[in-house]
C-alpha cells in the first residue's frame, strides 16, 4: 500500500491559538492516498475535515496555527519544506476545489484569465497563445459549451454549477497528483452535483489522480469515495471501504449518521435515529473518547470510555479500523444491525 | 371538504421588476418567480416543496406568509383571503401562519435573551394574560427540547441546533395552525438535522400543526412530507401524495430530480439507470415558451415548444403538467416500495 | 458603454441647472436688497437706484435668473452708455465688492486652490493607502496599532487647530520655513514649494486617516475571500495575489470617496487656505460671505457643484471598470 502511496499523512496534528485557550483542530491523524483513489473524510462541522485539507497545502494561517506530525507528497515532506518549495507544489502537484464556487473565483479578472493565470505560473515563458489553446481544451475538458466565447467572461456571468467546473478547470490543468475537494457540491443544486461529480468521476480516470472528498453528505460518499476516513472532534474514528461503511460501520458515531440519514424510501415515516445532544467545542473537549457523552453503548465500555482516549485499531473481516473501547464482537453486531436498519 | 383545509394559495403570481430602459429608468423586464401557483395544505398535514434554486419556492413561502404581496392571485388560511387584509385584521390572521428560517442565526436579535425573544410576540399580540409571560415562554422552551432555565442566555450561546429550537418556539408561541419552513434543516449537521425533523413532526402530532415544508433536499421531504409540490421555474410540474411522486414520478424532471440524489444506503441503489440533465435551469426572465423544462428535458417534442402544458391529473391519477408523462411504473434507481 | 456615459452626462447638466436655480434663489430669499450692497458706505438712495437697474435687480426673479443662465453661455452686459462693461461667456455675475467679473475672479483664484488640491491628494493617496496597507499586512502587530492611533489622532484632530499649530511651530519657533507668501509656481518655485509644503501635508495627514481605515479594513476582508485562498492555492507569489486579488477588490470604496473628496477641495478647501493664507477659491469664498458679495457666492458654489457633479460621472465609469460586475453591456 505504501508503495503505490502518492500522499502520506503521519501523526498530523494541528492546534490553534484563540483568546479561550488552544483549540487542538486535528488530532495525531494518519493516513495513506493511493493514485487513482478517491478518499472520503465525512463528519460534522467542527470534525477537523477541512482544516486537514487546508493543512496538506499549507493553506493555514500560520500566525495562530500550529502544525506537527509528517504529509509527505512523493517523499516530500510539505510542512517543513521552504516557502519556494511549497508554492511549487500548489497548485501544481496539489490542487483544491472549494465548497462556494460563486465566491472561489476573482469577480475582477475573466475566467480564462484566471485558469491561465493557474498554468503560466508554474510553467514561464510559455506563448500566450499556446497558453489559449491550453485553457479552451481544459473548459471543453470540464464540460463548458462555447468555451470560445466564454473565455473572455466574467464569473458573474456564469452559473452556479459552470462556476465549479471553471474552479476544477483552474485545479485540473496542471494535471495534479492530488485533488483535494473540500465540500465541492454542498453548495449546488441536486441535478447540477451529479454533474460535478460525474465530471469528477470521468476526469479521475482521464489523469490518474488520488481525490481527496470532504463532505458531510453520506450520500455523496456511497456515490464516488473508495475509501472512507470517519473524523469526530478533530480525530479519525473509523477507516473503512466505503462498502464496509454502509455494510458494517464500525464505530457508534458512524452507526448514528447511517441512522440519521433520511432516505427516499421512507415510506413508514417512522422517527429518525438520532445522535444526542450536539458536537462538543473543540475548547472543552470531553475527557477519554470525545464521543462519550453522545453515545448510547457507554456502558459496554467497561468504564474506559470516560477516562482513556481509544487507539485506532483494526477490527472485522473488511479491513476496518474503529477508535472504540468496546469489543470486536459487539461493534461488528452493532453495526450490522445499524447498516439494516 | 373545505373546512379540512388549513391553507390555500390560487393562482399565485409574483413578478419582481427588472433592468431598466434605456433613458427614464422603468423597468423593462421581470422576473417570473412564482407564475401561476396553486396549492391547498389540509389540516395536520405537511405539504413538502422540491425544487431547485431559483424555482419560486422561497418566493412562495415568503407569499404565503405575507412577507411579501403577490402580483395576483389569493392565498386562504381557513377560508379568509388574507392577501387582501390590513391593518389589525392582517395581524390578527397572521398570528396563524408562522415561519421558520434556514438560518436560525440570523434570524434571531443578537442582542436580546432567548426569554425575550419568544416572549415577545406574546406581549404584542397579548396572547396570555400579563405576568405569564415568562410560564408560558418556559414551557414553550421546554416543548422544543430547550432547558427552560436558559431563559436568559443570548443566541450565541447557544449551538446551531439549539437556535432552530429557539425559532421554532417562537414561531409555537402565537399558537399557530400553519407552519411555514423554508429549509429550516439544511444548515444543520446531519445528526442535528434528524432531531429537528423529529421534533417538527412530534409537534405536529401533539398540536394538530399543518406544515409547508420547503427544501431542495428530496429525502428531508420524502421523510416529512405528506403530499409533494415539485417546482420548476415558478410552476408546479407534480404535485400529490408524497409515497406516489417518488415511487411512480411521472414528470421528467421530477424523475431526473429523483434520479440525480445521491443515495447513501447500497439496499437503495438500483441498476444503475441513471438521468443526467444537461445545461443549467433558464433565466426566469426568459423562460422558454410552452413547457419551461422542454429546453433539459429529452422528451421533448415540438408540441413542447409550442404549447404549455397545464398541471391536470393524467391516465394513471398522478396530477402533472406535461405532454408526455413517464409511464408507470417507472425504473428509477429506487426499488419501488 | 457610451449610452451610459451619455445617459449620466444628460442627468448631471439637468441636476447643475437645478443647482443653480436653487443658488440663485439665494438672491431672492435673502433679506437684504441686493442693490444697498453695491455700494458700502458710499451708498445714496440714487446710486442704490442706479445701481439696481444697471445690475439687473429691479427685474423680476425668474427674469434675473435666466439673465444669469444666458450669461453663462453668451457673456452678459452691464447697464449702458459711458457705465457700461461687459463679462464675457462665461459671465457668473459681477462682484461688486471687488469690482470685477466673477468668472475673472474665479480664473485667478481657482490656480491656487487646484495646486492645493492636486498636491494635497497625491500626498494623501500615498500615505493614507501605504499606512493602510502596512497595517492590513501586519494585522494585531505594532504597525497596526501605531496606524491605528494615526487614524484616530487624523480623524478627531480640526484642521484649523493643526493648520495654526503647524504653521506656529515650524515657521515661527522652529524657523525652517519662510512666512507662507503665496507665489505662482512658474513666476517662483521656490517661494511656491515653501508655501504650499506646510498645508499640503497638513491636508493630506488629516484626510489620509479615513483612507488608511478604509484601506486596512478593505484588504483585510478581501484576504478573507474564497478567491484569495483560491489564488494561495494556485500557487502565486504574495505580491501577485495583493496585486490582482486584495488591492484590487479594496481600491472600490477608496475610488468612490477619493473622487468626491478631491471634488470637495477643489471647491476650495476654505480652512486650510485661510490658515495658510492661500489667495484661493476657498478664502474669497469665506471674504464674500463676510462681505455680502452674493455673485462671488453663487459664482464659487456653482463651480463647486460643478466638480462634485463631475466627479460622481468619473466615478462611475471608474467603477465600471474596476468592477465587471457593474458594467453595463
Amino acid at each position: 500500500m505504501s508503495n503505490t502511496s502518492v500522499l502520506s499523512v503521519r501523526n498530523l496534528s494541528v492546534a490553534f491559538a484563540t483568546a479561550d485557550g488552544d483549540v487542538i483542530a486535528v488530532d495525531k491523524l494518519s493516513f495513506d492516498l493511493a493514485l487513482g483513489e478517491t478518499l472520503g473524510i465525512v463528519g460534522e462541522s467542527g470534525s477537523g475535515k477541512s482544516v486537514t485539507a487546508s493543512s496538506i497545502m499549507r493553506l493555514n494561517n500560520s500566525s495562530s496555527a500550529t502544525t506537527t506530525g509528517e504529509i509527505l507528497l512523493e517523499g516530500t515532506n510539505i510542512l517543513t519544506a521552504s516557502e519556494d518549495e511549497v508554492r511549487s507544489i500548489r497548485g501544481k502537484d496539489v490542487a483544491m476545489i472549494f465548497q462556494d464556487p460563486l465566491s472561489a473565483l476573482n469577480p475582477y479578472y475573466t475566467v480564462g484569465h484566471q485558469i491561465a493565470e493557474a498554468y503560466e505560473v508554474h510553467h514561464h515563458g510559455v506563448d500566450k497563445s499556446v497558453v489559449r489553446s491550453l485553457v479552451l481544451d481544459m473548459m471543453t475538458k470540464v464540460g463548458i459549451p462555447n468555451p470560445e466565447k466564454r473565455i473572455d467572461e466574467y464569473p458573474h456571468q456564469f452559473s452556479g454549477g459552470m462556476r465549479q467546473r471553471i474552479v476544477i478547470a483552474i485545479a485540473l490543468i496542471n494535471q495534479p497528483k492530488v485533488l483535494i475537494a473540500d465540500e465541492p457540491t454542498t453548495a449546488l443544486d441536486v441535478t447540477v452535483q451529479a454533474q460535478i461529480l460525474d465530471l469528477m468521476k470521468s476526469l479521475q480516470l482521464e489523469f490518474n489522480m488520488a481525490i481527496i472528498l470532504i463532505t458531510h453528505d453520506l450520500g455523496v460518499i456511497a456515490e464516488v469515495a473508495d475509501n472512507v476516513l470517519v473524523m469526530y472532534a478533530g480525530r479519525i474514528v473509523e477507516t473503512s471501504s466505503v462498502s464496509a461503511l454502509f455494510a458494517e460501520p464500525v464505530h457508534p458515531y458512524a452507526f448514528g449518521l447511517l441512522g440519521a440519514v433520511t432516505s427516499l424510501e421512507a415510506s413508514d415515516r417512522g422517527q429518525l435515529d438520532t445522535i444526542a445532544g450536539s458536537p462538543p467545542s473543540l475548547i472543552s473537549l470531553p475527557s477519554g473518547c470525545s464521543f462519550h457523552p453522545r453515545c448510547e453503548f457507554v456502558e459496554f465500555g467497561n468504564g474506559k470510555c470516560v477516562s482513556v482516549v481509544p487507539e485506532l485499531r483494526s477490527i472485522g473481516t473488511l479491513g476496518s479500523s474503529t477508535a472504540c473501547h468496546l469489543s470486536d464482537d459487539v461493534i461488528v453486531s452493532l453495526g450490522r444491525k445499524a447498516a439494516r436498519a | 371538504m373545505t373546512n379540512d383545509l388549513a391553507l390555500q394559495a390560487i393562482d399565485l403570481v409574483k413578478y419582481f421588476p427588472t433592468g431598466a430602459s434605456k433613458i427614464l429608468g422603468r423597468p423593462t423586464n421581470s422576473v417570473r418567480a412564482v407564475d401561476g401557483v396553486s396549492l391547498t395544505v389540509q389540516k395536520g398535514t405537511t405539504l413538502g416543496i422540491v425544487g431547485e434554486s431559483g424555482c419560486g419556492k422561497s418566493t412562495l413561502a415568503r407569499l404565503v406568509t405575507r412577507l411579501i404581496d403577490p402580483t395576483s392571485g389569493s392565498v386562504l388560511l381557513d377560508g379568509v383571503d388574507i392577501t387582501t387584509l390590513s391593518g389589525s385584521d392582517l395581524r390578527k390572521t397572521r398570528r396563524k401562519l408562522q415561519m421558520i428560517f434556514q438560518d436560525p442565526y440570523s434570524s434571531l436579535n443578537p442582542r436580546h435573551s432567548i426569554g425575550q425573544i419568544i416572549s415577545q410576540p406574546l406581549a404584542i399580540q397579548h396572547i396570555v394574560p400579563k405576568g405569564q409571560e415568562m410560564a408560558r415562554t418556559q414551557e414553550l422552551m421546554e416543548r422544543v427540547g430547550l432547558n427552560p432555565e436558559h431563559y436568559n442566555r443570548y443566541p450565541h450561546e447557544f449551538s446551531g441546533g439549539q437556535r432552530q429550537r429557539i425559532g421554532i418556539a417562537r414561531a409555537l408561541a402565537l399558537e399557530p395552525t400553519v407552519i411555514v419552513a423554508d429549509e429550516p434543516v439544511s444548515a444543520l449537521d446531519v445528526s442535528i438535522q434528524a432531531q429537528i425533523l423529529n421534533l417538527l413532526e412530534n409537534l405536529q402530532k401533539e398540536l394538530g400543526l399543518s406544515y409547508v415544508f420547503i427544501a431542495h433536499d428530496l429525502s428531508v421531504v420524502r421523510h416529512i412530507a405528506d403530499q409533494v409540490a415539485v417546482m420548476y421555474l415558478g410552476k408546479v410540474v407534480e404535485i400529490g401524495p408524497a409515497a406516489d411522486v417518488y415511487s411512480r414520478p411521472a414528470h421528467p424532471y421530477t424523475m431526473a430530480l429523483l434520479s440525480a440524489v445521491p443515495v447513501a444506503r447500497p439496499s437503495e441503489r438500483g441498476n444503475g439507470h441513471r438521468i443526467r440533465l444537461v445545461g443549467d435551469v433558464p433565466s426566469p426572465i426568459d423562460p422558454p415558451s410552452g413547457c419551461r423544462f422542454r429546453t433539459r428535458c429529452w422528451k421533448a417534442t415540438d408540441l413542447c415548444a409550442q404549447q404549455e402544458p397545464v398541471l391536470a391529473p393524467d391516465e394513471a391519477g398522478r396530477v402533472v403538467a406535461c405532454h408526455f408523462p413517464n409511464e408507470v411504473p417507472v425504473s428509477l434507481g429506487i426499488r419501488p416500495s | 458603454m457610451f449610452i451610459f456615459v451619455v445617459r449620466r452626462l444628460f442627468f448631471a447638466v439637468v441636476l447643475l441647472l437645478a443647482v443653480s436655480f436653487f443658488t440663485y434663489m439665494l438672491f431672492a430669499m435673502l433679506p437684504a436688497d441686493p442693490a444697498a450692497l453695491t455700494c458700502g458706505k458710499n451708498c445714496k438712495p440714487d446710486i442704490i437706484a442706479a445701481n439696481r437697474i444697471r445690475l439687473g435687480y429691479d427685474k423680476s426673479f425668474l427674469e434675473q435668473y435666466w439673465l444669469f443662465l444666458k450669461g453663462i453661455f453668451v457673456g452678459r452686459d452691464y447697464g449702458m452708455g459711458a457705465a457700461a462693461f461687459s463679462c464675457a461667456a462665461p459671465s457668473l455675475g459681477y462682484s461688486f465688492g471687488q469690482h470685477e467679473c466673477v468668472t475673472t475672479l474665479i480664473a485667478q483664484t481657482f490656480p491656487v486652490t487646484a495646486y492645493l488640491s492636486i498636491g494635497a491628494f497625491i500626498l494623501w493617496m500615498i500615505i493614507g493607502i501605504g499606512v493602510g496597507a502596512i497595517a492590513a499586512l501586519h494585522r494585531g502587530k505594532w504597525q497596526d496599532r501605531a496606524a491605528s492611533l494615526f487614524t484616530s489622532i487624523g480623524v478627531s484632530l480640526p484642521t484649523f487647530y493643526i493648520g495654526l499649530l503647524v504653521l506656529f511651530s515650524v515657521v515661527i519657533w522652529l524657523r525652517i520655513l519662510p512666512f507662507p507668501s503665496y507665489e505662482s509656481p512658474f513666476d517662483n518655485p521656490q517661494a511656491f514649494l515653501q508655501t504650499m509644503i506646510l498645508p499640503w501635508l497638513v491636508l493630506a495627514v488629516l484626510s489620509a486617516a479615513s483612507y488608511t481605515r478604509l484601506t486596512r479594513n478593505g484588504m483585510l476582508e478581501a484576504m478573507n475571500e474564497d478567491f484569495v485562498r483560491l489564488g494561495v492555492a494556485k500557487g502565486l507569489r504574495q505580491r501577485v495575489i495583493l496585486r490582482r486579488y486584495v488591492m484590487r477588490q479594496a481600491m472600490i470604496p477608496i475610488v468612490t470617496i477619493a473622487g468626491l473628496d478631491f471634488a470637495g477641495l477643489l471647491g476650495g478647501a476654505i480652512i486650510t487656505e485661510s490658515v495658510f493664507s492661500l489667495p484661493g477659491m476657498g478664502r474669497m469664498s469665506i471674504r464674500a460671505v463676510v462681505e455680502s458679495d452674493l455673485p462671488v457666492l453663487v459664482g464659487t458654489t456653482l463651480v463647486a457643484a460643478v466638480f462634485i457633479v463631475l466627479a460622481n460621472v468619473l466615478v462611475d465609469i471608474a467603477y465600471g471598470y474596476l468592477d465587471p460586475r457593474v458594467r453595463v453591456r
